[in-house]
């Protein structure tokens, strides 16, 4: 009974204490949200990505044909008021495979995104944190990175792999985590000279705990911001991959694999090739314009 | 009467930030004769350098000049066009720094930089050089040749305040704007570059006014000495008299805040206001001890009190 | 004389910082050719080979050996210039690069310079009228700069002013009944010139005109971005007052005072951008029928020409590198606190 009753005890105090300390930061959440509203450009961003995640999430559920099915009698028909969009070389109807096809884009680039931001926080962390030799070794590494194109060095390791839609992943997630150590690097140098770091440690705090506790989440805005961007980007990457053919296979609905297929018709059917693309640029464009504001809220907070 | 060289009228300029309107000069008045080194003293903040760049014109969005009168030699230069104020710059009126190695170009040498002052288009290239060299000669710069080839990053602070009065100098100026030219300097340097300005502004016969925040070096250098608290004037006369008999609050606690061994240090308590919401009225009254009524309500003018003293408070009205 | 010995050794510096990055690219591009694959030599030789075959290669080619030894072996052969055969094409890898790669210098070169004209501009006016239309325009410009796949733009220019309007030529380096002129340095401009071929220059130049235009958009939103910033800080320097401070004429300021200073960071991007350019021929080369690296790079990967796949890898990472050293050392001449530091 006692033992219980003390634990949850500490448990609050800790929370407490950790939302004390943060105080300044959860207020600081109130005055963001104020922000953004008032940002046009994270405004329509965030419109057109929730839209998407929306009708991504929704999709199987749509009143949309069968984005398989094969139906040669009605190929490379135009868009009308039964194929919105029009259809492809096969007859699939070309917005219901737009529509499925968010949904992997949105998988990959949140699986990339997700995967190489964290292998990169932490190694950048380590690497700002603990200096020295850690420090050089990670740092020679990402210089080594970016010796290369970025989507040069995808298509190396996309090549390598073997095509399909999981080595695509791996390939552009392997090439993307160098940015992220460099921020989050960045941040840890800035922010471990500060005051109340050091009165953290002092008071006995352990490294691990002084890391997570203290300086991640001052550079997390960093990360944040850049990890929308990145969505942008990833998405770009991955349906460029899957038009030179090494990403995602048919049949898959990949919005960079329809592209591809449709640049054999430009000539006479232009809509088999354009209006996938368009689905890439909206959502790369919601992404950007998102992290562009978030980035520009994050400006005047610091400002402040 | 335009016995006086510049006469600085209710000169009012505002900052449109967007966290508000600072009200950085709220009715400046000022008066600088021929051949005066007048000193223009306030802590930072009070607008004196806004007072001088608003003198030049050289005030930028999002600040603009809102109204006043600046005559000087006879014209309103408020009132000049463009191409004439320009005209006006570094010929008639100059300016120097408060940090000379940052007001240079970094990527062009000193000696490009001063021939640029110095206009020297109709000249041939040879002739422009060896009169450039020449001004880096009179300012005291060891190796005047070699220091033409030189750039900013690779000269002390001194030796930059050298080159910045040859530039300023050059086209023998009526009137000299100094802002803060020595407070980020050495202070065995701030000694040899009064002397120098000192000694070129009476060769040329210009007028100064001399910017700082520091009374005793007013004190050593000015004729008269103009008060300035967060955007006007406050008191106005010549040093003897600012120093034996000041009249506003705020002059006072100024002098008396220069540290003198054995006494305690003193301070003006409060802080100085907000530009943007400044106290109504008198801007000094929160933190005089002094106040009456009505110096929260009314801001006072800047009235002659005694000969060639001028003050703005309502303590003296008469 | 003091100077020069500054600017050799940051150049000498430099220069060793990219021998050591070179290094890197060679380690990055040996494990994805040996390490990576789950066969490397099946990847090489390709899914057609019999399994024997692949057996005796492996041992041939010493792929059973040690991983260190197989290291020494890559860098030894990569020095000299042996990067393998295609099994594609037939022939040596090193000399299917030589063959194609100045197509796609000549395009990169070109989508550079147009990169550099639309940018700077923008760049420039962006920052002068900061939060008015045309900034408000030029941050648009940027964020469809990243926004856009290159290869869609390209396609959707191919069927607006070609396959629409027929005001462009379509893909291809020269119309199709044109004969090239006899090559001399692959430049296709250059060639046609010192042959006298005028008809081929300029309808070379016809040709560029969609791809460099695209790619030069794009390495125009970055090189805007960078200017912008850039002009933006330098338009806040002290100096910039004691300029106007002198009385100067204003196309004096701007020019020897404020562009002198802010185009200075900009020329770090053009590398990036240049790089970002070599990109965007492996995505368009194809849909152009432009014959360089990038028509070769996409043909290797279909075909799963591993040997090809790496030697174009590696050697547009050495392009990049060069091109990223050489504007260091620009930025270090051009900027007096590094030349005479």
């Amino acid at each position: 009974m006692g033992d219980g009753m003390f634990r949850n005890v500490k448990k609050q105090r800790f929370t407490d204490k950790w939302a004390e300390v943060h105080r300044y930061q959860i207020q600081d959440i109130k005055f963001t949200m104020y922000l953004w509203q008032k940002s046009r450009l994270s405004l329509v961003g965030s419109g057109i990505v929730v839209a998407l995640i929306v009708v991504a999430l929704l999709a199987p559920h749509l009143p949309l044909y069968d984005p398989f099915q094969l139906n040669v009698l009605n190929r490379l028909l135009p868009p009308s008021g039964e194929h919105l969009c029009g259809t492809d070389q096969l007859g699939r109807d070309i917005l219901t495979r737009m529509i499925h096809g968010s949904r992997i884009s949105l998988m990959i680039g949140a699986m990339v995104v997700a995967i190489s931001s964290l292998i990169g926080l932490v190694l950048g962390l380590m690497s700002g944190y603990f200096g020295g030799k850690i420090d050089e070794a990670i740092m020679r590494l990402t210089d080594m990175f970016f010796a290369f194109p970025r989507l040069v060095l995808a298509m190396a390791v996309a090549a390598a792999l073997g095509p399909g839609i999981n080595n695509t992943m791996l390939a552009i997630a392997v090439v993307s985590w160098p940015i992220y150590a460099r921020l989050a690097r960045a941040g840890a140098l800035q922010i471990k000279n500060e005051i109340y770091v050091e009165a953290a440690k002092s008071i006995g705090a352990s490294n691990m705990r002084t890391l997570f506790l203290h300086i991640l989440p001052m550079i997390l805005h960093v990360i944040v911001v850049q990890a929308t961007l990145d969505m942008g980007g990833v998405i770009l990457e991955a349906a460029g991959l899957s038009f030179i053919g090494l990403g995602a296979q048919p049949p898959s609905p990949e919005w960079g694999l329809m592209v591809s297929e449709g640049r054999h018709y430009i000539h006479m059917n232009w809509w088999v090739s354009t209006l996938p693309g368009m689905a890439i640029v909206v959502t790369a464009l919601g992404f950007n314009l998102l992290g562009d504001g978030l980035r520009d809220i994050f400006d005047v907070r610091a400002r402040r | 009467m335009s016995e006086e060289l510049l006469t600085v009228r209710n000169l009012v300029t505002h900052f449109y930030t967007y966290r508000g309107i600072v009200k950085a000069l709220e009715g400046v008045d000022l008066t600088i004769g021929r051949r005066e080194v007048v000193g223009l003293v306030g802590e930072t903040g009070s607008g004196k350098s806004v007072t001088a760049l608003s003198i030049m014109r050289l005030i930028e969005p999002p600040g603009k000049i809102i109204s006043g009168e600046v005559i000087f030699d006879g014209k309103d230069l408020l009132k000049l066009s463009d191409e004439e104020i320009r005209s006006v710059r570094g010929k008639e009126i100059s300016m120097i720094f408060q940090e000379p190695t940052l007001a240079l170009n970094p990527v062009l040498t000193i000696g490009l930089q001063l021939q640029e002052a110095i206009e020297t288009q109709d000249l041939r290239k040879e002739d422009a050089e060896k009169l450039a060299t020449a001004m880096l000669e009179k300012v005291g710069l060891p190796d005047p040749e070699r220091m033409f080839k030189n750039y900013p990053h690779e000269l002390s602070g001194g030796m930059a305040q050298r080159a910045m009065i040859a530039m300023s100098l050059s086209m023998k100026p009526k009137l000299l704007i100094a802002d803060e030219p020595t407070s980020s300097l050495d202070v065995t340097v701030q000694a040899q570059i009064l002397d120098l300005m000192k000694k070129l502004v009476e060769e040329i016969g210009a007028s100064v006014l001399y910017i700082t925040h520091d009374l005793g070096v007013a004190a050593e250098t000015c004729d008269k000495i103009a008060v300035m608290y967060t955007g006007y004037i406050v008191e106005f006369s010549d040093v003897l008299t600012m120093f034996e008999n000041p009249l506003h609050p705020y002059t006072q606690g100024l002098l008396n805040a220069i540290p003198k061994l054995g006494y305690d240090l003193y301070t003006i308590g409060g802080e100085v206001p907000d530009l943007i919401n400044p106290p109504s009225g008198c801007r000094f009254h929160p933190r005089c001890q002094e106040a009456l009524d009505i110096c929260s309500k009314v801001k006072p003018q800047i009235t002659e009190v005694k000969k060639g003293h001028l003050v703005a408070c309502h303590l003296f009205k008469y | 004389m003091g100077f020069l010995m500054d600017l050799r050794t940051y150049i000498l510096r430099r220069l060793l910082l990219m021998v050591l990055v070179l290094f890197g690219v060679l380690v990055i591009t040996f494990l994805l050719s040996h390490v990576v694959p789950a066969d490397p030599i099946g990847a090489i030789l390709g899914p057609q080979a019999p399994i024997d075959m692949v057996e005796k290669i492996r041992h041939e080619w010493g792929f059973d050996r040690p991983l260190y030894e197989q290291f020494v072996d890559y860098v030894w052969r990569v020095l000299h210039g042996d990067l393998g055969k295609s099994i594609r094409t037939n022939r040596s890898v090193t000399s299917d690069l030589m063959n194609y790669f100045p197509a796609t210098i000549e395009l990169a070169t070109f989508s550079t310079f147009l990169a550099i004209v639309m940018g700077i501009p923008l760049g420039i006016i962006s920052a002068m009228k900061k939060d008015k239309i045309p900034d408000h325009f030029a941050r648009v410009f940027a964020i469809s700069g990243i926004s856009i796949p290159v290869y869609w733009l390209e396609l959707v220019m191919l069927i607006v002013f070609y396959y629409q309007l027929g005001l462009l030529p379509g893909p291809g380096r020269l119309d199709p009944y044109m004969a090239y002129p006899p090559r001399v340095t692959g430049l296709l401009l250059i060639d046609s010139l010192l042959a006298r071929r005028l008809d081929a220059f300029v309808n070379g130049l016809q040709h560029l005109i969609i791809p460099s235009f695209v790619l030069g958009m794009f390495g125009a939103a970055g090189i805007a971005r960078m200017t912008r910033s850039s002009m933006l800080e330098v338009l806040k320097k002290e100096y910039v007052r004691t300029a106007k401070a002198k009385g100067l004429r204003e196309r004096i300021v701007v020019t020897r005072h404020i562009l002198r200073n802010a185009l200075i960071p900009t020329v770090t991007v053009v590398g990036v951008t240049y790089g970002g350019l070599l990109e965007g021929s492996i995505l368009t080369e194809t849909i152009l029928a432009w014959n360089g690296l990038g028509q070769y790079a996409t043909g290797s990967f279909l075909y799963l020409d591993f040997m090809a796949v790496m030697g174009v890898t590696l050697f547009i990472a050495v392009i990049y590198s060069l091109m990223n050293l050489f504007v260091d050392i620009l930025y270090a001449y051009l900027d007096p606190r590094i030349r005479y530091g």
